[in-house]
């Protein structure tokens, strides 16, 4: 077992996955090393996946969008004869520990949205090639395609067998995308996802359950065909080359701290806290576009949103006690806006465009954190534009108010521009602000009113920006209470209330996702009926049938 | 009152299932029967269709007479559904609900198992036939194309078989898997046959033996263990295959033996004693030991790959169903569930073969490919008595279980036939000795050439000791339509 699971990977270390680029295609061929998996005791047959297979994914569909932006459609596909992917391990799922098949399902359902929206945000079209079985993740794997085609040779089906196999739910996002994506009749779906061996052939298209399917023989070649199609339809202004994504420089103290060259997170173990700060941007804004991408991944937002990201997705995984995040950040505001001002004025070319929408995902990926979030705006701050959305993703938002004694950094502001009006909407397709104020739709306005203005504490109070906002008398004893009164809750009851006040509002596919379905799903992972000793997961494999406890709760 | 004995001949499809009084089956049966027949009108060339082939046809079974014997043409050879008598209180031998009483009708919690294993089965059944389709072609006598037929038509039964239970058990899913089985085929691009091993031609007669032999015995022991079954119909199906998969085995383990027999008598009279002077031997218009060594390693360890992996759920929980139980599951001395029991299989751990026991409900299909192993090797000793009779220095064998593997823990391993661990330096050396090489192929290839005089037979095969149905040496087995 590795020390610390380390979501920096690049082709030169896939163990699973393979990218064969012919143009505008991109051919993306899934291919499990058996013994390649991330822990001991399991093997990952039959294109079976554990979360190394799906941080190299992850790191594939970022690679695509950044390194080469000249691919405007990706065709998903096995790179193993009668397999395209038998889903998720289940020895891994039956052996691994409740907190990591939550964190797994959370990363792979993020990477399943990353791909799904690739077209929107991208221009990179995903189809999925099936052909041999394509079960539970595997054609959960096919379902956030953009366009999924089976191959009709009278035994390549696609399934759900979660449900009579394994007694759990097809949780990333199949029972999802099965009824709001791909819209299959709930009484078809009920009997789809009941049935181990799923449907094959016509049947598969008349369910809506796949787009097409294809004589066996012309399949390799219908699928190219389609891709072809695809990207000829495809409206993508394509650059002839993309930027070099080069590994992220990162320390891990033996505190546990970790420093990149903008985030830097502090761990205070007895608190049970990581405070996160993010450093404003240390040079001038680069003049224009072609300025952008000379420099590459260097530039401020990118460097930002990968140190971020993969910072987040450490603490998820890797500490496990780090019950709250703290976010803050110091630098020059201006500067920030400056940044943001150059991606916006910009957002048609295609690396801002990137940036902006890899922010997005960064953002959402901080909404779905299972972490009491919090973020101190304090003196010499530079929550602004788009780094100031990080205070409307988190829980509660405490600002400093006034002079503090023997601090000589500027007085803490918050800027709002057009980044915290639209371009970063949460999952329930509403901007972070809009959510804030379901209530008082009113308030976004005034806010927006106040775009460009440095908002100090009375202000930013007085707009609903933050929770509280306390002078030097106050700050100091205010914030302490707050933080030991956090860390004395329930873990398991804070995550629960966290999940359900952060996405008021209507619901979409991903909020059904993320609430509805891993909710439902991690409800299973705790019962004796899946995860018990003689439950369906952990007898997998015995060839003794999971024995249930047959009353309805 | 229903004679289940006797096979009734009152509807179109000959069976003893009582298919008059079931007009549901029968009608799907018979909507099912004109594609089969143009499975069967496609696939065998047009001469043999119009021939008359002395065939045997199940007309009961009892197994004191079951078949009958008689010229037929072999479209209108009679493929019927017959089952294995009842026995009466019949319970189920294995699993979590043995000594429950057998079941009668699918049990609704092991449909979808229940029919996969019979699709996989049926899939068998007919990919062979196709694979064999262009062999008559280039018989060495007519007692083998009779026996080649023999096989073909009775392998078209065993789909008849299982065919019968999806209509009769599995409803509108099982009716499509039933077209299904008409719809893939040997070696197709469109819709190949579920298993790798059956969608390989079988390019010649010696290969023709070898697969009878090696890989109708695969499916023998299938059989067996599908015949243990708790599914009380599909156990009595299986029953009454068994007793003519028996014939298959026959014609495997006598063609090989009367190849070798050839070869040796040909290299004595000839007083060549080296086995391995090959151009030599192979002038004599025979061919030599270590080639047919060579075939025994390449169709016995294709075989082997068809039993699956070393561990493996599927079997793991067919077995603890109750649904597929062990080879002569009745005759074996343990609680028949097997929980908490272990069984040694090979393993490759840090770059060496171990031997490791496993929880024996996961190693059930090991288990079976041992009694395999256990059952080929029979066959392997007498083909030894033959060449020792001749007094030639030479023995075949079974290779080791790890040569030449592409499924389990041997998969994509290099060993040798002793089971030694090679480098691909060594492996692609020794290779020309181990398996078939293309020249092999070609030499086999030149010898194949009709011979459809009664009574006479290729150079490389000697005679039957006995005929079939006791006919003598020059009976005219295949009454040839010639065109």
């Amino acid at each position: 077992m590795p020390d610390i699971i380390d979501f920096r990977t690049d082709p030169s270390h896939y163990r699973h996955w393979r990218v064969e680029y012919d143009g505008d295609i991109a051919n993306l061929y899934m291919d499990v090393d058996e013994d390649g998996g991330l822990f001991d005791g399991y093997q990952l047959k039959l294109n079976s996946y554990d979360l190394g297979v799906d941080i190299e994914l992850a790191d594939v569909v970022q690679r695509m969008r950044f390194e080469h932006p000249e691919v405007k459609v990706v065709v998903m596909q096995s790179g193993k004869d009668n397999v395209f992917c038998a889903g998720a391990n289940i020895r891994m799922l039956g052996g691994a520990a409740h907190a990591h098949k939550v964190n797994f399902c959370k990363f792979t359902n993020e990477t399943r949205n990353t791909f799904e929206a690739a077209e929107a945000d991208s221009g990179q079209k995903y189809i999925a090639a099936v052909k041999g079985a394509c079960a539970g993740g595997g054609y959960e794997l096919a379902l956030a395609c953009n366009h999924i085609m089976l191959t009709d040779d009278s035994s390549s089906s696609v399934a759900l067998p979660e449900v009579p196999l394994l007694a759990v739910l097809p949780g990333t996002g199949g029972l999802t995308r099965v009824t709001d994506k791909r819209k299959v009749r709930r009484d078809l779906a009920d009997v789809f996802c009941s049935i181990e061996e799923g449907v094959k052939g016509k049947r598969a298209t008349e369910w809506r359950l796949v787009d097409e399917v294809v004589p066996n023989s012309k399949f390799a070649d219908a699928v190219q065909a389609r891709a072809k199609e695809f990207a000829a339809a495809s409206p993508k202004n394509a650059p002839e080359k993309g930027i070099a994504l080069d590994p992220l420089n990162r320390t891990i103290g033996e505190d546990g701290s970790v420093t990149y060259s903008l985030v830097e997170v502090a761990v205070e173990r007895d608190g049970r806290r990581a405070t996160i700060t993010l450093h404003g941007p240390d040079g001038d804004a680069p003049a224009d576009a072609a300025a952008l991408t000379a420099l590459g991944d260097r530039s401020y937002f990118l460097r930002l949103a990968r140190e971020l990201d993969d910072a987040i997705l450490h603490l998820r995984l890797n500490e496990m006690e780090l019950g709250l995040l703290a976010f803050r950040s110091q630098g020059d505001a201006a500067k920030v806006l400056a940044e943001e001002k150059l991606l916006f004025d910009n957002a048609d070319h295609w690396l801002a465009n990137e940036i902006l929408q890899y922010w997005k995902r960064v953002m959402k990926r901080i909404d779905v954190t299972s972490r009491s979030l919090v973020a101190f705006v304090e003196n010499g701050s530079c929550f602004a534009g788009m780094l100031a959305e990080v205070l409307f993703a988190v829980d509660r938002t405490y600002m400093m108010e006034g002079d503090f004694e023997g601090d000589n950094r500027p007085v803490a502001s918050i800027t709002l521009s057009q980044a915290n009006f639209g371009p970063f909407p949460m999952a329930n397709d509403l901007t972070r602000l809009e959510t804030r104020f379901l209530g008082e739709p009113e308030r976004v306005e005034a806010a927006k009113e106040q775009i460009g203005e440095a908002l100090e504490a009375f202000d930013a109070n007085e707009l609903g920006l933050v929770t509280y906002a306390f002078d030097d008398v106050d700050w100091e004893d205010e914030v302490r209470i707050f933080l030991e009164e956090r860390a004395s809750f329930s873990p398991d009851a804070l995550t629960g209330m966290e999940a359900n006040l952060r996405f008021a509002g209507p619901e979409t596919m991903e909020t059904r996702i993320f609430g509805r379905l891993t909710a439902w799903q991690n409800w299973i992972f705790q019962r004796p009926n899946a995860v018990g000793e003689d439950g369906a997961l952990q007898r997998y494999g015995t060839g003794v049938r999971g024995q249930y406890n047959m009353q309805r709760v | 009152m229903l004679d289940l004995i006797n096979v009734s001949y009152d509807t179109q499809i000959p069976n003893n299932v009582g298919l008059s009084s079931d007009k549901r089956v029968l009608k799907a049966l018979e909507k099912w029967h004109p594609g089969y027949i143009n499975w069967w009108n496609d696939l065998i060339p047009d001469n043999f269709q119009q021939s008359l082939v002395y065939l045997r046809t199940a007309v009961s079974v009892d197994p004191k007479g079951w078949a009958k014997f008689d010229y037929v043409k072999m479209p209108e050879y009679r493929w019927g559904v017959l089952l294995a008598p009842q026995v009466e209180d019949r319970t189920i031998p294995c699993g979590e609900h043995a000594g429950e009483a057998a079941w009668q009708e699918v049990p609704g919690e092991y449909r979808a198992m229940l029919r996969r294993l019979i699709v996989i089965q049926g899939d068998t059944e007919p990919a062979s036939v196709e694979q064999q389709r262009f062999l008559g072609k280039t018989a060495p006598s007519l007692y083998d194309l009779r026996n080649l037929f023999q096989v073909n038509v009775e392998e078209g039964r065993h789909l008849w078989a299982m065919v019968y239970l999806l209509h009769k058990y599995f409803g509108r899913d099982g009716r499509e898997e039933a077209d299904d089985l008409l719809r893939r085929s040997s070696g197709s691009e469109e819709a190949p046959r579920m298993l790798g091993a059956f969608n390989e031609e079988t390019p010649d007669w010696l290969s023709f033996f070898m697969f009878t032999y090696f890989t109708d015995r695969d499916g023998k022991m299938q059989l067996e263990s599908l015949a243990q079954s708790g599914f009380d119909p599909l156990s009595r199906t299986c029953r009454f295959m068994l007793t003519e998969e028996a014939h298959h085995m026959f014609v495997g383990e006598t063609g090989v033996g009367r190849t070798i027999q050839a070869t040796c008598e040909a290299m004595v009279k000839a007083g060549i004693e080296d086995p391995y002077d090959t151009d030599a031997i192979r002038a004599l218009g025979v061919i030599d030991l270590p080639t047919i060594q060579k075939k025994l390693n390449l169709h016995y360890t294709l075989s082997l790959d068809l039993f699956g992996q070393e561990v493996s759920t599927n079997a793991a929980n067919a077995f603890n169903a109750g649904i597929k139980g062990r080879y002569m599951e009745s005759r074996i001395d343990d609680d028949h569930k097997l929980h908490g029991d272990t069984y040694e299989v090979w393993d490759f751990e840090d770059g060496k073969l171990v031997r490791k026991e496993v929880p024996a409900l996961t190693a059930i299909n090991m288990r079976l490919r041992d009694d395999y192993t256990r059952d080929a090797s029979g066959g392997v000793g007498r083909w030894n008595k033959i060449i020792e009779k001749t007094g030639i220095d030479f023995q075949m064998k079974l290779p080791h279980e790890s040569f030449n593997r592409k499924i389990g823990v041997f998969a994509d391993k290099l060993f040798d036939p002793d089971g030694k661990l090679l480098t691909g330096a060594e492996y692609d050396a020794g290779m020309p000795d181990w398996l078939p090489t293309h020249a092999d192929g070609d030499f086999i290839q030149s010898l194949m050439v009709p011979v459809y005089e009664p009574g006479q037979y290729a150079s490389w095969i000697a005679p039957p000791k006995v005929g079939i149905d006791n006919k003598p040496g020059d009976f005219e087995y295949v009454k040839l339509h010639m065109a």
